[in-house]
């Protein structure tokens, strides 16, 4: 019988008689990082790594029946021996390895292989069997490295504020904002974010992880001349709104993996798209597959069938599962915000 | 071909016509003359014809990659687009060739045209190697005659008008003809387009025809015309013809045809040959070329013969075409557009009256008492074969496209015919509709409300009409209800309507509905109201008759 098992209310591990990422309430969760889709509200207990829980009571609140376990500490549960190993897909977000006699299970949730400097970097794990996201599963997308990305970024708010232009860049509030905040160059101008992503921001300071001094968007004026030469983060759906008006003059970009395709791009309607993703590239994906050795393969979110089909092809026994992090072979642009 | 690379991502990756400008005019300033001359004639809306078959050019692509074909497939279904697709999965190289446009043009991808496949083979992906993935997307666009680039031609002069310190207009005038294909651009063309004025340059311009002047729709009601227009006595009205408009350039004792793609199309009409010992020379006419048999017939007819290579007897006796003139740019060789239209129209009556001939004819002037008057003969659009009505200043010149400063044209069009209809199947759309399900089939029921096994019939396929913020959420909605999947295609569970415009409707043997409608297009999205209400066929049989 399979270690883990998609069930309705999320992945679950049969011995151990708990849910991983669950989608709906269910008694046990063990949880692999707090963004929206893989961690919810109203789990009995969760259980996840140690670096993630400042952000995971941030979001679901401080009084969740939360336990937490270091990276590579083992925890033996009905049987099943169980520990959490980084993902490199933002703060606290882990892979979890399930072993159970003798069998080896690593499910990713979101991972990404390049070092970032604001969280542990991917680890792969030996196991038997790797359930694996496969949010960019297609040859397209192939990252260049973030160094590049971030003197771009950085040559674009250099050049706009040459031109008394404030610098918009909408990004996703948790993990993707610090993480540009944490790669660029703050000499260039004042560093501003949207309400939504200061408060992440505190707690990755308080994890230790250098985020620039920042300040809140809302309390300058629009006169004030500091926004000439600003650099401005905020959540993509602040594009558009009123909230946008005190910038007076500016250039806009977006963040995110599904700008590597000019037709995400140009949809987005925004000056510049900048590739910039916290999820594994399909080299990434191959790579952290082959790292594992294992020889079964559970393909989630993303580009299932793609994954799943060229895996086979490569000789590994490998299949879908069914989830709802993301629905089906491609998320919707609805979700693209949230996930990207 | 870095640098036209990079032009075209800097035109691409803003929406800001200022930075476009601002992008032209840096690379006009640095480029060499001969490169400048091909960026302008793919910028203007050039095309050389495909180079290589894109099934060849595709297979090559596939093996270059290393990738199973399938993948290459799921691939280019994300991205909707071929080129982009290559640039994207072949192998990341740096940009090694010191060449610029015209050498990559002339000397790498024209010589490709009719090579034999191995050599293709052997030839491409040598190129390819050269090449950073920009600089590969753009040349794989222009190997497939599918460069295009969100540029108004109008930009186009104003950065080339810019640089060479001339009036824009004076630009737009040398630029009609540049990008006929039987024209290739050198650095002399380009020179010629930014060179000072010179005093007899009008007298230089061969078979050249000037821009057209482009009309404006009219999207209001009636009642508010007076207020907005003035009275209609200070109008000039005429039918909207439904057909191809066209320039009869006589000079020198030759006459050339022009299209309104500034296509020269002097050989595909025949019939029109007589009018170059009518017209006088230094004559130019804007018309419509119709088809004609005691009346102006369907579009659909024109189009038919528009397809042939060749015109046989027998189509050019039963598809005639003639001119129907509405405008006099040139008369006894001077340049008649600053006058009003008033006294061009005057003019041109004679002009028409003078030449005598069957093929050319007056688009007739049109009369009422008032607005509304004029709107209750709109109503005959339909039955006269129309398209509306155009409305032109009477006092105006005639001004360079769609341009509004020299005085107005205004197309005053009938309102589609629209049904309510359900989505049933979706496929991913291209270029900026890439990777979104936005390109849609439409169907009715095939009988009344209560008959408890009607189906859905399909019978038009649409993709624009919607914002992007509506195609969106539409899409989340198909990737829901997806029932099946036929390669690229989605059946989904019906529970979309739509109404649906259309500007003409006929009987089709092809389509399984037995209708065929002309430019269908979403009109608006009726999310109240629910599939079984949509519309059924009896309604599209009803707008035949």
């Amino acid at each position: 019988m399979d270690l883990v098992i998609a069930r309705p209310e999320g992945l679950y591990c049969t011995a151990g008689d708990f849910y991983i990422d669950p989608w709906r309430p269910v008694e046990r969760s063990v949880i692999t990082h707090a963004h929206g889709d893989h961690a919810r509200t109203g789990n009995e207990h969760y259980l996840a790594a140690a670096p993630g829980e400042g952000i995971l009571r941030s979001r679901l609140g401080q009084d969740i029946n939360l336990q937490t376990l270091p990276y590579g500490e083992r925890l033996v549960h009905h049987g099943v021996t169980l520990s959490f190993h980084p993902a490199g897909h933002v703060l606290g977000s882990a892979q979890v390895r399930l072993e159970y006699q003798g069998e080896v299970w690593v499910a990713s949730g979101d991972y990404k292989v390049e070092a970032d400097g604001t969280c542990a970097p991917f680890e792969p794990v030996r196991c038997h069997t790797f359930i694996t996201e496969s949010t960019f599963g297609l040859p397209i997308y192939r990252w260049q490295p973030q160094a590049e990305i971030f003197a771009e970024v950085n040559q674009w708010w250099r050049d706009n504020a040459a031109q008394g232009k404030a610098s918009v860049l909408f990004c996703y509030s948790f993990g993707k904002a610090q993480r540009i905040l944490h790669g660029i160059d703050e000499s260039i101008g004042p560093i501003l974010v949207h309400g939504a992503v200061e408060p992440l921001n505190k707690v990755y300071r308080e994890g230790g992880v250098y985020i620039p001094p920042t300040h809140y968007a809302g309390d300058f004026k629009k006169t004030d001349p500091a926004l000439r030469s600003a650099l401005i983060l905020a959540p993509p759906s602040a594009g558009g709104s009123t909230w946008m008006r005190r910038f007076g003059d500016y250039s806009d970009a977006f963040a995110s993996g599904w700008m590597r395709l000019r037709g995400t791009r140009r949809r987005r309607g925004v000056d510049r798209g900048f590739v910039l993703s916290d999820h594994a590239d399909w080299p990434g994906l191959l790579w952290a597959i082959e790292q594992t050795g294992a020889e079964r393969v559970m393909v989630t979110h993303g580009s299932v069938a793609v994954l799943v089909r060229y895996l086979r092809e490569l000789g590994l026994d490998a299949q879908g599962f069914t989830t709802e992090y993301g629905n089906e072979e491609e998320p919707a642009e609805t979700e693209q915000e949230t996930r990207a | 071909m870095k640098d036209f690379a990079e032009l075209y991502a800097e035109l691409d990756a803003t929406t800001s016509s200022n930075a476009k400008l601002a992008a032209l005019q840096a690379y006009f300033a640095r480029a060499e003359a001969a490169d400048a001359a091909w960026t302008v004639f793919f910028l203007a809306g050039g095309r050389p014809r495909q180079l290589v078959p894109a099934r060849l050019l595709r297979e090559i692509a596939i093996s270059t990659c290393g990738l199973p074909q399938w993948l290459f497939e799921e691939s280019y279904q994300a991205v909707g687009d071929l080129a982009e697709t290559f640039s994207l999965l072949l192998p990341e190289v740096d940009h090694s060739s010191e060449h610029g446009l015209a050498w990559w043009v002339e000397q790498a991808l024209l010589p490709l045209r009719g090579l034999p496949e191995e050599t293709l083979h052997e030839r491409l992906p040598a190129l390819w190697a050269q090449l950073d993935p920009a600089s590969l997307m753009v040349s794989m666009k222009l190997i497939t005659g599918s460069f295009r680039v969100g540029v108004s031609k109008l930009l186009v002069t104003r950065a080339l008008a810019q640089l060479a310190g001339i009036d824009s207009k004076r630009v737009a005038q040398r630029l009609v003809g540049y990008t006929d294909l039987s024209h290739r651009p050198v650095a002399d063309s380009y020179l010629k387009l930014i060179a000072p004025e010179s005093a007899d340059e009008h007298a230089q311009r061969g078979g050249q025809p000037y821009p057209f002047f482009l009309a404006h729709a009219l999207q209001k009601p009636v009642e508010q015309f007076d207020a907005d227009l003035g009275p209609c006595s200070e109008w000039h009205v005429e039918w909207k013809w439904d057909g191809i408009r066209a320039q009869l350039v006589k000079r020198d004792g030759r006459l050339w045809v022009w299209s309104r793609g500034e296509e020269l199309v002097t050989e595909r009409f025949p019939e029109l040959h007589q009018l170059e010992q009518s017209l006088p020379d230094g004559t130019v006419i804007d018309g419509e070329i119709v088809v004609w048999k005691d009346a102006v017939q369907p579009f659909a007819l024109l189009q038919q013969r528009i397809g042939r290579k060749t015109l046989g007897k027998k189509i050019l006796e039963e598809v005639p075409v003639v001119v129907l003139a509405y405008d006099l740019l040139e008369w006894q060789g001077r340049d008649y557009r600053n006058h009003p239209h008033r006294q061009r129209r005057r003019d041109l009556e004679q002009v028409v009256a003078d030449t005598a001939s069957e093929v050319l004819r007056l688009s007739p002037t049109l009369t009422g008492q008032d607005w509304a008057d004029l709107a209750r003969q709109r109503e005959a659009s339909r039955q006269l074969g129309v398209e509306g009505m155009m409305l032109k200043a009477r006092d105006s010149l005639y001004g360079v496209g769609r341009t509004k400063d020299m005085g107005t044209w205004w197309k005053w069009k009938i309102d589609p015919l629209s049904v309510d209809a359900v989505l049933i199947y979706a496929q991913r759309g291209s270029g900026r509709r890439a990777s979104l399900y936005s390109d849609y089939t439409f169907a009715v029921w095939d009988g009344p409300p209560d008959s408890s096994e009607r189906t859905l019939v399909p019978f038009a396929k649409a993709y624009s009409g919607l914002t992007d913020e509506e195609m969106r959420k539409v899409d989340a909605i198909i990737r829901k209800t997806t029932v099946d999947k036929f390669g690229p295609v989605r059946s989904v569970t019906p529970t979309l309507v739509f109404e649906l415009g259309f500007e003409g409707i006929a009987l089709s043997k092809r389509h399984k509905s037995g209708i065929a409608v002309r430019f269908p297009r979403m009109l608006r999205w009726r999310q109240d109201k629910p599939v079984a209400e949509a519309d059924s066929l009896a309604t599209l049989q009803d707008l035949l008759a």
